[in-house]
Parts: C-alpha cells; sequence; structure tokens
C-alpha cells in the first residue's frame, strides 16, 4: 500500500522527459506514503526504456504489446484500468502532455478517481495529499484535495497529470528495479480509435531558435496593424520577430514563429516579450533564455516572475521609445 | 450532421485586477468582464462549418447562472439553432467531474454526431470535462484537436491532434464521439447586427437539477471528487527587476542595461 505508479511517455523511439521528472518526484512522494515506486511502461520493443526506468524505480511493470507502440487513449485506457483495479496504488502519476490530456480523465472517471490536473507541486497536509495547480492563467495558485473514495471498503486511490518541467530531473541514487513483464489484457485491436500516422510541422522560412535576439509579440498589441511596431523594433535590436499562440492562431504570423510548449523552444541570449503575459505554455518554451525583458502594462503578468527586466507600461508608449534610442545609438 | 457545443461563460482576467475572495476559495467576479471562453468561441466555429457543409443543427449547452445567456446568445448570433443553459443552487461546489454528469444527464438522450468541447476553460483550466462526458456517454473521444474531417456522416472522422512542439497526430474515430478543440483550428466569425437582434428574441432553455433527473448527492460538493481548498497568490520567485520611468528613461536605462551584459 501507499505504491506511487507514474505512466512512461514515449514516442518514436524516445522516453519524453516528463517521466524522469515524474519518477524523480514520485519518489520523494512514495517515500511519504510508505509505498514504492513504480514505472508503468506500455509499448512495443521498449526493452531499453524498462532498463532505464528501472534506475529510477523500485519496479518496472512492462506491458509489451504490438498494438502499444504509438499511443491510443483507448487501448491505454483498458490496459491502465486493469492493471490499477488489480493493483491499486494509492497515487498514480501521468503526464499533463497532449497524452496525459487524452487519458487521464476518462481513466480517471472509469475507474471512480479523483484527479486533479496540470499539478506543480504537492503537499501533505495532517496526512492528507493536496494538490497545488495554477489557475487564472498563472496569476492564481490553487490547493486541491481529493475527496475520499465514498465506497467505504475501497483503499484511497488518487491520480494526478503532472506538469512538464514543473519538477526539475535531479540525480538520484539508482534504485536498480526490477523489470516485471505483465500480460497484455488487450484482447483486441482498437475499435473505436485508431492512429494513423504522425504530420510534423512545416518548416517555415526563419529558425527563430537559430536567432541570438528574439522578440515575441502577444494579444496585448491588439491588431494586426500594430504588428508593425514590434517588427521594427526586432529590425532595430537585430532579433527575429516571434509570437505567442493567439498571434499565430490570428493568422498574423506564420505557425513556424510560434513560442511555447505547442510551438518552439528557443534559448536565445535575448528575449523581449511585449504584450505576453507569461503562461506556462508559453513560459515552456522561452524561460531558458539568458536574458529576458518583459513589457506589459499589468504588474501581476505572471512574465514578470521569469524576467531579467521588467516594464510596466503601455507597450504602445515603451515600443517606439526602444525602437528609437536602438536606431539612434 | 447534428453537433452539440458545450460553452463556458468565463471571466476575462488576462488583462483584470484579481481579487481573492474573503473564503479564499473563490474570486470576486463584480469587476469582471465576462464572455466565452477561447477555445469554445473555435468549437462553436467548427460546428457551424459543418452545419453550412453538411446540414444539421448546432446546439449549445452551458452550466452557469443567468449571466451565461449572454454566451449562448452570442452563440445563437452567429448560427447555432438551438441553446441550453443548465443551473441551480444546488450545482454549487461542482468540480470537474460534477460538471460533466451535469451535461451528461442533458445530454444522455439527444441525438447528436458530436459533442464538442473546448480543450480547457481559461479560468480553471483543468482540462477534464471533455473525456469525462465521453466516458459518461459511452463514446470515443479526442483531445486537443486542431484539424477535423468528417469522413462519413453519423460514422467516422478523421482527426489531427496537437502534440508537443507543433507535432499533430492524426487519428481516425468512430462517430458519434467527443472532440476537444484546441484554439486556431479555424477562424471564429463574428456575428452579424441581424443575427444578435434576432438571437435576442430567441429562447434559451432552462433545466435545474429535477429536470434533469439528477439527485443532489451527484452534483455539487457531495457529487464532486476533489475540492478547491484555497486560492493564494504565487510564491513570489526571483522577480524581474522593474525599471521605472517615462518611456524614454526607461529605453535607455535598459539599453544601458543591455550593453554591459554584452547582449546587444
Ligand atoms: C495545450 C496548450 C498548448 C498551448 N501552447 C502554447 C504555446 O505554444 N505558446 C503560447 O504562447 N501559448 C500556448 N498556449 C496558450 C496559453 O495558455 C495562453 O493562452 C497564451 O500564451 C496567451 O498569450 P498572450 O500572453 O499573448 O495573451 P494574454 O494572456 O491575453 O496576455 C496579453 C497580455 O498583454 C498585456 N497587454 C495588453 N495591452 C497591453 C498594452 N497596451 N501594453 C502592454 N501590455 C499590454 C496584458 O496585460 C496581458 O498580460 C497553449 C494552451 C494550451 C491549452
Ligand atoms: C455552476 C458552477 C458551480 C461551480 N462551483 C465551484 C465551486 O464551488 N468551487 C470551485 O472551485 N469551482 C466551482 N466551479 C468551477 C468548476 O469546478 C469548473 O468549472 C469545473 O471543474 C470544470 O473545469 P474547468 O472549468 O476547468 O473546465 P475544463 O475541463 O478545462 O473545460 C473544458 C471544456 O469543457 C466545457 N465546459 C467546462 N465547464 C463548462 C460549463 N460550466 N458549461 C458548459 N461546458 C463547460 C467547455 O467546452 C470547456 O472548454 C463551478 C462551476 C460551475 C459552472
Amino acid at each position: 500500500m501507499g505504491d506511487v505508479f507514474v505512466l512512461a511517455e514515449h514516442r518514436r523511439g524516445e522516453l519524453r522527459e516528463v517521466t524522469l521528472e515524474m519518477l524523480g518526484k514520485g519518489r520523494e512522494l512514495a517515500g511519504q506514503l510508505g509505498g514504492q515506486l513504480k514505472a508503468v511502461l506500455l509499448g512495443h520493443g521498449v526493452d531499453a526504456f524498462a532498463k532505464e526506468l528501472a534506475d529510477q524505480a523500485h519496479e518496472v511493470l512492462v506491458v509489451e504489446d504490438e498494438r502499444l507502440e504509438n499511443f491510443n487513449s483507448e487501448l491505454y485506457q483498458k490496459v491502465l484500468a486493469s492493471l490499477l483495479t488489480e493493483r491499486k496504488p494509492t497515487l498514480t502519476l501521468i503526464g499533463h502532455t497532449a497524452c496525459g490530456m487524452d487519458l487521464a480523465p476518462s481513466l480517471a472517471a472509469e475507474l471512480n478517481l479523483p484527479l486533479a490536473t496540470d499539478c506543480i507541486g504537492f503537499e501533505f497536509e495532517d496526512g492528507r495529499l493536496l494538490a497545488i495547480r495554477e489557475m487564472y492563467g498563472g496569476k492564481l495558485q490553487a490547493r486541491v484535495s481529493f475527496l475520499e473514495s465514498r465506497i467505504s471498503n475501497l483503499e484511497s486511490q488518487y491520480m494526478a497529470t503532472v506538469r512538464q518541467a514543473a519538477f526539475p530531473l535531479q540525480e538520484l541514487e539508482p534504485l536498480g528495479g526490477q523489470i516485471v513483464a505483465l500480460d497484455s489484457p488487450l484482447a483486441e485491436e482498437a475499435r473505436r480509435k485508431k492512429f494513423i500516422e504522425y504530420v510534423e510541422a512545416a518548416v517555415g522560412e526563419v529558425d527563430i531558435t537559430q536567432s541570438e535576439i528574439v522578440v515575441a509579440v502577444g494579444r496585448g498589441i491588439k491588431e494586426r496593424e500594430n504588428l508593425e511596431i514590434v517588427e521594427k523594433l526586432a529590425e532595430a535590436v537585430g532579433g527575429v520577430l516571434a509570437g505567442s499562440r493567439p498571434v499565430i492562431d490570428a493568422g498574423w504570423l506564420p505557425p513556424e514563429r510560434q513560442v511555447g510548449q505547442s510551438g518552439k523552444t528557443v534559448k536565445p541570449k535575448l528575449y523581449i516579450a511585449v504584450g505576453i503575459s507569461g503562461a506556462s505554455q508559453h513560459l515552456a518554451g522561452m524561460k531558458g533564455s539568458e536574458t529576458i525583458v518583459a513589457i506589459n502594462k499589468d504588474p501581476n503578468a505572471p512574465i514578470f516572475n521569469v524576467a531579467t527586466y521588467g516594464i510596466v507600461d503601455d507597450l504602445f508608449k515603451v515600443v517606439p521609445a526602444l525602437t528609437e534610442q536602438l536606431s539612434g545609438a | 450532421m447534428d453537433t452539440v457545443v458545450c460553452v463556458k461563460h468565463v471571466p476575462e482576467t488576462a488583462e483584470a485586477d484579481i481579487v481573492i475572495r474573503e473564503d479564499e476559495r473563490g474570486i470576486e467576479e463584480k469587476d469582471l468582464t465576462f464572455d466565452i471562453n477561447e477555445a469554445d468561441n473555435y468549437a462553436v466555429e467548427e460546428a457551424l462549418l459543418w452545419k453550412e457543409k453538411f446540414g444539421g443543427s448546432v446546439t449549445v449547452i452551458t452550466v452557469g447562472p443567468e449571466d451565461a445567456n449572454m454566451t449562448v446568445r452570442m452563440c445563437m448570433a452567429k448560427g447555432a439553432d438551438r441553446a441550453i443553459r443548465l443551473d441551480d443552487e444546488r450545482f454549487e461546489g461542482s468540480d470537474s467531474y460534477a460538471i460533466a454528469k451535469i451535461l451528461h444527464a442533458a445530454l444522455k438522450d439527444m441525438d447528436f454526431d458530436v459533442v464538442l468541447t473546448g480543450i480547457q476553460a481559461s479560468d480553471d483550466g483543468h482540462g477534464q470535462v471533455g473525456p469525462i462526458l465521453a466516458q459518461m456517454l459511452g463514446i470515443p473521444h479526442a483531445a486537443s484537436v486542431v484539424e477535423t474531417e468528417i469522413i462519413e456522416e453519423g460514422k467516422l472522422a478523421r482527426v489531427h491532434r496537437e502534440l508537443e512542439g507543433g507535432l499533430h497526430e492524426v487519428v481516425e474515430i468512430e462517430l458519434p464521439a467527443v472532440l476537444t478543440i484546441q484554439t486556431g483550428i479555424n477562424e471564429p466569425r463574428y456575428a452579424s447586427i441581424l443575427g444578435i437582434r434576432k438571437a435576442t428574441k430567441k429562447e434559451i432553455a432552462l433545466s435545474g437539477l429535477d429536470d434533469l433527473g439528477l439527485g443532489e448527492d451527484e452534483v455539487g460538493e457531495a457529487g464532486s471528487k476533489t475540492r478547491l481548498e484555497k486560492l493564494f497568490l504565487p510564491p513570489a520567485g526571483e522577480r524581474a527587476q522593474i525599471l521605472e520611468g517615462p518611456p524614454q528613461e526607461v529605453s535607455a536605462e535598459l539599453i544601458g542595461l543591455l550593453k554591459d551584459k554584452g547582449v546587444i
């Protein structure tokens, strides 16, 4: 009892980093819960992953099945529903990724488990597990409790999805866990949902990841016509123009210019964020930049928590002034 | 092609000052403006595009207070045929599971080909309601959809799911299904003046707990699996050095700092 299960996420022959982040945090939580840490690996031809995971878990539960080669929430849900019902871990962690978002809510609902999503922290209060998550685009955080199962003969079981990069990778002592092969409970092919193929992002004209200076514009720019002032700033500072998701969604900049979780990850020497609030999905793509400048009229915008320098003012005043002085200099 | 779109009426908080309520379990809403959740706006557009292509109907449904009429009415102004609002005092305290339960009660006897939700609500941001609803309805779902193609009406769709870093995954999914729509999938239209005028006269069907045939213990806190205990400001990390003064001065100061650092 008190076990923590971590679902390994992998794609196209690579173990995804969130898996190791969850195992790091999971080890600590399993200790606090007085149980073991187990990695759960579903896939086809994944022996190498199993070995890698064994270093970081007390046990690796492997379900090998060719139907599990690519992620499919229908099949994953079937396998995990059977595994979690049988083994009853106290806590199951799944990445808050495109896969986790497709899988966790329906799996938790099927098993009648409480689920907290996009968690960035966990706490214990009087022995009770609490999850920490962001709300309102990162402007506030919330402490969320899991309600006890009202079916009294059941052990408490919880599920949480974990934000990517919320828990830094740690150098931990290898656990040398056992690899346990389990029979696949799948009786048939996926019926209702079939994986067809991956489609790569189109390669655009510019590669913003190659630039030493990136000037990114967000929804604060309001209109397409206004983009010009930020374009001029980019020119004056010798950088490339990029954008947050709403600017790309609106078609004001092409997709290859999007910075963030579902766009590009950039690590330039200088990143200037103009009218960008700093939602986690945006930060995921730029917080590794060396120097970050944020221009935003809202002093509480989360972008100021990662910026080196901040200017709290109207971008329509600051950007032209900055451009003018850079050009003059 | 009959589509149901679940829409949430949410506060716009990107530019607003947020004040935590005294009980620390919610925010003061009176000074905030509300609108349709961003992703739900794209979901409504996708449904309207299908209606234009295949015929059929678009129904919008929301769980929310009377103010939410504004949001569903705007959907009707854009072309949705029908609107349903679910409201009851006893819904207070509902988490994602309970909200899905309420929506499920309203949808379970309806005929539809697809149910659309947004990928997540911009306020609470759980990203749970769509897939839970699918589970309750016993139909498949796909989350984070950025492209759709109906291959055979009522039978099969092919959708692109957005993964990380711009990668997409193509899946085929049996209909009826629940799809959770990601922003950017289309270009949401604006309502016409005429549309808005017509929509003001349209009826919004209202149902409460008893109409839905739900028990008190299935909704609100009793019907929930999680509970928001406390809201708080993010811990102050290493905040930015804020440069103050008129634009000319801060610009000069910033350029100086960046030059000293050798980044420009
Ligand atoms: C699965 C998923 C993936 C996502 N992937 C990405 C991604 O890859 N990249 C990404 O960026 N987002 C992504 N998002 C969206 C993300 O959650 C936010 O919605 C988005 O980043 C917000 O963009 P923004 O900061 O430009 O807009 P907003 O949050 O609307 O912020 C606009 C800001 O502009 C400021 N402002 C307004 N007017 C002015 C002015 N005159 N002067 C100065 N400041 C002003 C406001 O104070 C505000 O802070 C994703 C979301 C999901 C659910
Ligand atoms: C009547 C009511 C009472 C509430 N009471 C509380 C409370 O006391 N304490 C508390 O912490 N929270 C409360 N909430 C918030 C509630 O917990 C969340 O709205 C719920 O968990 C859904 O999560 P989400 O909004 O993050 O939706 P997500 O799962 O992120 O939403 C995904 C999609 O589901 C659909 N959807 C979500 N909500 C609705 C809705 N209301 N109507 C129609 N479609 C929807 C939309 O398409 C949305 O894009 C309440 C909400 C409502 C509507």
